[in-house]
């Protein structure tokens, strides 16, 4: 049977695997908890944006890490920019109209990636990122364990700006009280794209973590698409620590269940969880009552 | 006909509803007033089966339907109306009155027959095309009524049909209300403009902070210390009966 | 219109379209026109759930797939006639409907959280069709070639071009029928307003469980359409997101909630699909079309194409509708 190490590996794997997850999600989460939209879209803007880190490495010679200012800073003036044109226009009225307008996004972005790049998968090879590193009776790539460190990083970052910046102040007082933070002569639309393009600029930090020891291909938008919102639901959509604590457990419950289930079966895992949390217990695990 | 026994329901720690009792005997029109934040349709959600009552009964013509649930509670003859008005707002008025009119008229043409009927007792019967979502306030309010109405309830729960109306809307309403009760529909209402509620309920129960404070004809309720102090703040019948002295 | 001329109007136009694949030019084209009419029907089996009771899913393939595996199985592992089967598999993808209807209502998701948990309950359906046994996993089954009527089979594709006709003429009348029965104008009320609905009386979470059960049963029926028309069936076929977005898209752009907005909407998605195809070879060129038109749509018609036509004859059509 499997003996314990291997387990405890599968958990370190997990967990590497998780804190990307978590740059992916909090992205989300920023973005619901804000605007209070669904923003379906946001696999395939990763998927973008992990083309862009490709060209930039195979084209410009740029290295994914030093890239990472530049893809960030990319992303969020895209999603500034999507927000003020695109969704913040149609951010009225029924929420599944936001979730179509995002769900006709991605369907654009998947297929424009599919008509230029082609459908076969693409990876970069960096190789001071490509040794491995003993943990414990894990092996980890390298890449993995720098995007671990980087995901969290970033993560603290992000926290940090939210909670102590006159923008995080206007963020967080918009998603608590929107016509109040108009009131007091807030910008609430221009919060409203900072938020979005936050939460993309996160998707492009997730991009150059992801890309030296993963691939992308047109349709990686959609696997992330579900773990994404997987992940921000087991941690109560809008919650800022759920989705940290959500990443990692969606990262050990993938890992865990190809460990046992395998590869084909072990994908299952995702998708129930969120079944079951949106049937028994829709405010997320973490999450109190909204 | 309604018999409503200790109704109780918090939220949090706040008691919205604290141990109420109303009686709204067959044929009348029994009015349930208080001032804002009193319960009032914390109340009428209890009753109708919206909102779960955490302790207390509610009869229905001697039938116990604590707890049931609204579709239920609506075929067996209670149907309320909502003070924000929750119109069918992409269908016309002449299918959100005939989606009340199917719960007794299965076949479409008799549904039909009947929404129309109820729409033009109401003062409809000339919007019948309109988009509901293109309607006024007080079109608005009017659907409200008219599809209920066309549930043919026997007991009807009017809450605040009246507000943001002007005097001669209120005094249109006052009068469609009149009729219905003519026709033998009993009716319990939650109303806000004093006049009209006074005018024409011979029974009012007054709820303040969950409880009810009072309980008589219009005229004891409007002469009773307990109910003006609960509006105007405390000490103020006294003021009222000792002059303006302030 | 009354009731008789728009019977004596859809027949006619019912005796067109089956008449329509004599003047047609080629097989190609007979089969092109087939698949606009059966995309117009799986549409329509989305519109019954998204459209008239306003219940958005982003999963509909799970009723897909589930109607191809099921009569293909019965078929082939369990030797059934396929007609069988195809009944057999539209009462499958029935009782899947009511169950996850049951569950997700029960549960009261509304809005974007039903779609998102029917996008999961297909990705649930999809990876168990990769990994178990008896669907072959991801090799799929191969329905072995012998075309005989009795086997739901043919060798000239006018008969599945008749068979898809059938399907969509069938659709058409259950949405017609919705647009004039109790059961409609409860579905109508509900996508309109599920408070007040119950307020009415409409016991809302008996009606939406129906009503995905009808969808997902109609579904189904395509499911099975479609695993004999290509003798194949494997997971991303039958449970791919392609499907249910095509499903989606083909009423919304059309006009959802209304009888004739999928096939609108079909013919729309046939046309621009053939054009992107004649000057650019790769794919997905009309996907990124269909993506635009669906921003268009939802932004600017919510009534989709159809709302265009029908808003000229605006109070006339508050006494059909």
């Amino acid at each position: 049977m499997l003996n314990f190490d291997i387990v405890l590996a599968g958990t370190v794997n997990g967990l590497a695997a998780g804190a990307i997850y978590v740059l992916v999600a909090v992205g989300l989460t920023l973005i619901y908890g804000v605007l209070h939209i669904i923003n379906f879209a946001h696999g395939s803007l990763l998927m973008l944006a992990m083309y862009a880190v490709f060209f930039l490495f195979t084209r410009a010679r740029i290295d994914p890490y030093l890239a990472l200012p530049l893809v960030v800073a990319g992303s969020f003036a895209l999603g500034y920019v999507l927000y003020r044109f695109l969704i913040g226009r149609f951010a009225h009225g029924k929420d599944e109209n936001i979730l179509l307008i995002t769900l006709g996004l991605s369907i654009i972005l998947d297929n424009l990636a599919l008509f230029f790049f082609t459908g076969d998968t693409q990876t970069i090879d960096v190789p001071h990122a490509s040794g491995i590193v003993e943990i414990g009776p894990a092996f980890l790539p390298k890449a993995k364990v720098i995007a671990f460190f980087a995901a969290l990083g970033l993560c603290a970052a992000l926290g940090a700006y939210i909670g102590r910046s006159d923008m995080g102040k206007a963020i967080r007082a918009v998603a608590r009280e929107r016509q109040g933070a108009r009131l007091v002569g807030i910008d609430v639309e221009h919060v409203f794209a900072v938020s979005y393009g936050i939460g993309i600029a996160c998707l492009g930090a997730a991009a150059c973590l992801l890309m030296p020891s993963f691939y992308v291909s047109p349709s990686s938008g959609h696997a992330f698409v579900l773990i994404a919102f997987t992940t921000v639901v087991l941690g109560g959509m809008g919650s800022f620590l759920g989705a940290l604590l959500g990443g990692f457990v969606i990262g050990i419950t993938e890992s865990l269940g190809g460990l046992f289930l395998g590869e084909q079966l072990g994908q299952i895992g995702i998708s129930l969880i969120f079944i079951l949390i949106l049937l028994l217990r829709p405010t997320g695990l973490f999450g109190g009552g909204r | 006909m309604l018999d409503v026994r200790g109704l109780s329901r918090a939220f949090g720690g706040l008691k919205a509803v604290d141990a109420v009792d109303i009686d709204v005997p067959q044929g009348a029109i029994v009015g349930l007033i208080g001032p804002n934040g009193a319960g009032k349709t914390t109340c009428f959600a209890a009753i109708a089966g919206f909102v779960q009552p955490d302790s207390g009964s509610v009869r229905l013509s001697g039938t116990d339907i604590t707890g049931w649930a609204p579709h239920r509670i609506a075929e067996l003859g209670m149907v309320r109306t909502f003070q924000i008005t929750q119109p069918f707002a992409r269908l016309s008025v002449r299918e959100n009155v005939m989606v009340g009119a199917y719960l007794r008229h299965p076949r479409r043409a008799e549904a039909l027959r009947a929404a129309e009927r109820v729409a033009a007792r109401v003062g409809m019967g000339g919007m019948l095309d309109m988009r509901a979502g293109d309607l006024t306030v007080a079109g608005r309010k009017r659907l409200e009524l008219a599809r209920a109405l066309a549930t043919e309830p026997r007991l009807l729960l009017l809450d605040e049909v009246m507000a943001g109306l002007n005097p001669t809307e209120i005094d249109e309403i006052v009068g469609i209300v009149r009729n219905i009760r003519a026709d033998g529909i009993t009716i319990l209402m939650i109303e806000h403009v004093m006049q009209a509620v006074m005018s024409l309920a011979e029974r009012i129960h007054v709820l303040n902070q969950g409880r009810i404070i009072a309980r008589g004809a219009p005229a004891e309720i409007a002469a009773d210390r307990v109910v003006v102090e609960a509006y105007l703040g405390q000490g103020a019948a006294a003021r009222l009966a000792g002059g303006a002295h302030g | 219109m009354n009731a008789r001329r728009i019977v004596a109007v859809f027949g006619a136009a019912l005796v067109a379209a089956f008449a329509l694949p004599f003047v047609l030019p080629s097989n190609y084209a007979v089969n092109v026109a087939a698949m606009i009419l059966f995309t117009a029907f799986l549409g329509q089996s989305w519109n019954i759930a998204g459209g008239f009771a306003g219940q958005t899913s982003f999963g509909h393939v799970v009723f897909f797939g589930t109607g191809a595996y099921a009569s293909t199985i019965l078929q082939v592992a369990w030797g059934w006639n396929p007609w069988l089967g195809w009944i057999a598999a539209a009462l499958a993808g029935g009782v899947v409907g009511l169950a996850i209807g049951a569950l997700a209502f029960r549960a009261g998701l509304r809005g974007s959280y039903f779609a998102l948990v029917t996008l999961a309950f297909a990705e649930v359906f999809r990876i168990l069709a990769n990994s178990a046994e008896f669907t072959r996993g991801g090799l799929g089954i191969l329905i072995p070639s012998d075309p005989r009527a009795a086997n739901l089979q043919f060798k000239d594709p006018v008969w599945f071009y008749w068979i898809a006709l059938a399907l969509l003429a069938l659709s058409l009348a259950v949405a017609a029928w919705l647009k004039r029965s109790r059961f409609g104008a409860q579905l109508a009320a509900i996508r309109e307003n599920e408070d007040a609905a119950r307020a009415l009386g409409i016991d809302v979470f008996r009606a939406k469980t129906i009503c995905l059960g009808i969808s997902g049963a109609m579904a189904a029926a395509g499911g099975t359409f479609y695993a004999q028309k290509y003798l194949y069936v494997d997971p991303s076929i039958a449970y791919g997101v392609e499907k249910s977005v095509e499903m989606l898209l083909v009423s919304m752009i059309g006009g959802a909630g209304t009888v004739f907005g999928p096939l609108v909407g079909a013919a729309v998605l046939g046309g621009v699909g053939e054009i992107t195809r004649s000057f650019a070879a790769g794919q997905g060129l009309s996907l990124v079309v269909y993506g635009a038109i669906l921003v268009a749509i939802v932004a600017w018609l919510p009534d989709g194409l159809i709302g265009v036509f029908a808003r000229r004859g605006g109070a006339r059509r508050g006494r059909d509708a």
